[in-house]
């Protein structure tokens, strides 16, 4: 089976002398969690930025869903291609504040997809009912606990049906005991079977629910391994050094 | 209903303001009485006796002083709604290309906007009106065939036609605002959020469709202000008509204190017209306002 996402040496410095991605190979099959760590600034949401366009790079190769991404920056349409088949949670939620729930999540299916508001509606409200917040569809994402806000955010990521979901520490900017709710959302659609690539330090969720960890540094991979190798017996002095850093907060 | 601090405190700065204006109104009534002239309206009502080039309603020399006041109040509102509307489009077109991904527009548009605010509105005035206007001569330009035809008489524009007074004025005044505008446009975009531009285009919205149903309702409530204070400016600046001889209500007050020599009343009567002119202005903006904020939220 092909790869959801291939990328062959990929590179890119915003400025001059820094790169914020180096060399870096990775492969994601359908079905797979790939969970990215690594210390902040390492480049963790420059790559998975790279993976739906909202960053370039100035070498190497990339595939996503089988559509080739090139170096150049005039690929708009192949963007946009992508887009569609690919979903992205962010740190911040970036829900729609001027729009309601259902709004929020109706939009891309109505204006992308040209979806009839009512069939675009029902399956919204399908996805609330999954995410377990149907009954906030008509309040505004400012009436909704973080927590909620980022559940909306999965739901509307899913709207489109995506074959890729992108995850960039989708539970960093929430309150400790709101963070299980996202996770649990986040796991059972890995059940389902969904290929996701998440950037996160839930080591208990990297645990159970990754297929395999790539830990990064400095812009390049430091190390792939399966969750059990990098947990107990992480193949590189500066993994484990991480590991012992989040373990102590 | 309860009354707070803050309004007592403006009611208070309000009969200040009436009373300083009273004490005022009557010392100026008796210095006139004493130089003789006195202070009256009665002389609104005597016939005008001079023409006027443009009156969107009939009007002749025997009408009275009252009517061709009126006449140049609604030449005056005439250019500075069809002023506001034009400016708004350039601006916001300049304001978007200012921050868009074409290398070329961002350029030209940035360009557009130092030179256009460097310069003094009635230098640019007058460039419209004898530069680009006058200076035609008895060249007529069709740039679109018969639908547009540009000559020293103005602008005729489907049918419609333009003197020359009054497009220069209408070009002079939207250009001016329109940089300002670019400008109150962009702080307004730029105020929003990357992270909702990052989050549309992750669901594949285009940058077009994606501005107008997330961006820009998000930048109304930081334009809004600003738009109204440019408005309000456009409509101050419209008094620089009477530099083109176009008859708008300055040019017109103008040629009646000189025919009747009575400058207080003719100035009572031009700060009148403009502070409700401006009222009118600020109002419907309140009004679009509103309705904007109103509809977010139900
Ligand atoms: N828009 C940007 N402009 C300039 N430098 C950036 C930008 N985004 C990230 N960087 C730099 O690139 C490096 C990687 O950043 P990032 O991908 O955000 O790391 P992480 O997500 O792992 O914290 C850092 O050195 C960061 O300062
Ligand atoms: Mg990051």
């Amino acid at each position: 089976m092909l790869p959801i996402v291939k990328a062959t040496n990929l590179t890119k410095s915003y400025a001059k002398g820094i790169r914020a991605l180096d060399n870096i190979s990775i492969s994601v099959d359908p079905g797979e969690v790939l969970v990215v760590m690594g210390p902040s600034g390492s480049g963790k949401s420059t790559l998975i930025r790279t993976f739906n366009g909202l960053e370039t790079f100035d070498s190497g190769q990339l595939n996503v869903l089988g559509i080739p991404l090139g170096s150049n920056h005039n690929e708009e349409r192949k963007i946009r291609r992508i887009r569609k088949r690919v979903g992205m949670v962010f740190q911040q939620f970036n829900l729609f504040p001027h729009l309601s729930i259902l709004e929020n999540i109706t939009l891309a299916p109505i204006k992308v997809q040209k979806k009839k508001r009512d069939e675009a509606e029902h399956e919204a409200l399908v996805l609330l009912t999954q995410m377990g917040i149907e009954s906030h569809a008509q309040k505004y994402p400012s009436q909704l606990s973080g927590g909620e806000q980022q559940r909306v955010a999965i739901a509307r990521a899913l709207a489109l049906k995506p074959e890729l979901l992108l995850f960039d520490e989708p539970t960093s900017a929430l309150d400790p005991e709101r963070v299980n709710e996202v996770l649990d959302a986040m796991r059972r659609l890995a059940e389902q079977g969904m290929s996701m690539v998440v950037v996160t330090h839930e080591v208990n969720f990297a645990k159970e629910v990754g297929d395999k960890v790539l830990f990064m540094d400095s812009g390049k991979v430091i190390e792939t391994s399966t969750p059990d190798i990098f947990f107990l017996d992480a193949k590189h002095q500066r993994s484990r050094k991480f590991l012992n850093q989040i373990k102590k907060k | 209903m309860k009354i707070s601090y803050k309004e007592i405190i403006q009611a208070l700065f309000a009969l200040f303001l009436i009373i300083l204006i009273c004490v005022l109104i009557n010392n100026i009534s008796i210095n006139l009485t004493r130089t003789g002239i006195g202070f009256s309206f009665n002389w609104l009502f005597r016939p005008a006796s001079f023409a006027l080039a443009e009156h969107p309603l009939p009007y002749s020399p025997s009408d009275s002083y009252a009517w061709a006041l009126f006449m140049g109040w609604l030449n005056s509102l005439k250019v500075i709604i069809y002023s506001l509307l034009l400016a708004t489009v350039i601006g916001v077109f300049i304001g978007l290309s200012r921050i868009g991904k074409n290398e070329l527009l961002r350029v030209v548009s940035a360009g557009y906007i130092t030179i256009i605010r460097q310069t003094p509105l009635l230098l640019q005035l007058m460039f419209w009106y004898f530069v680009a206007f006058l200076s035609l001569k008895e060249t007529v330009l069709k740039p679109i065939g018969n639908l547009l035809s540009i000559s020293n008489q103005g602008i005729n524009f489907l049918g419609i036609t333009l003197s020359a007074e009054f497009s220069s004025l209408l070009l002079g005044l939207s250009v001016f605002t329109s940089a300002y505008i670019a400008e109150v446009v962009r702080g307004g975009i730029n105020s929003v959020d990357k992270g909702q531009w990052e989050s549309f285009r992750s669901l594949g919205l285009n940058d077009f469709t994606g501005l107008y149903t997330i961006i820009i309702p998000q930048a109304l409530p930081a334009i809004l202000p600003g738009l109204t204070s440019q408005y309000l400016n456009l409509a101050k600046n419209s008094t620089l008509a009477i530099a083109v001889g176009y008859s708008d209500i300055y040019a017109i007050n103008d040629t009646i204190i000189n025919q009747t020599g009575r400058p207080i009343e003719g100035f009572i009567i031009l700060l009148l017209s403009f502070l409700f002119l401006n009222l009118f202005i600020s109002n419907g903006m309140e009004i679009i306002n509103t309705m904007i904020t109103s509809s977010k939220n139900n």
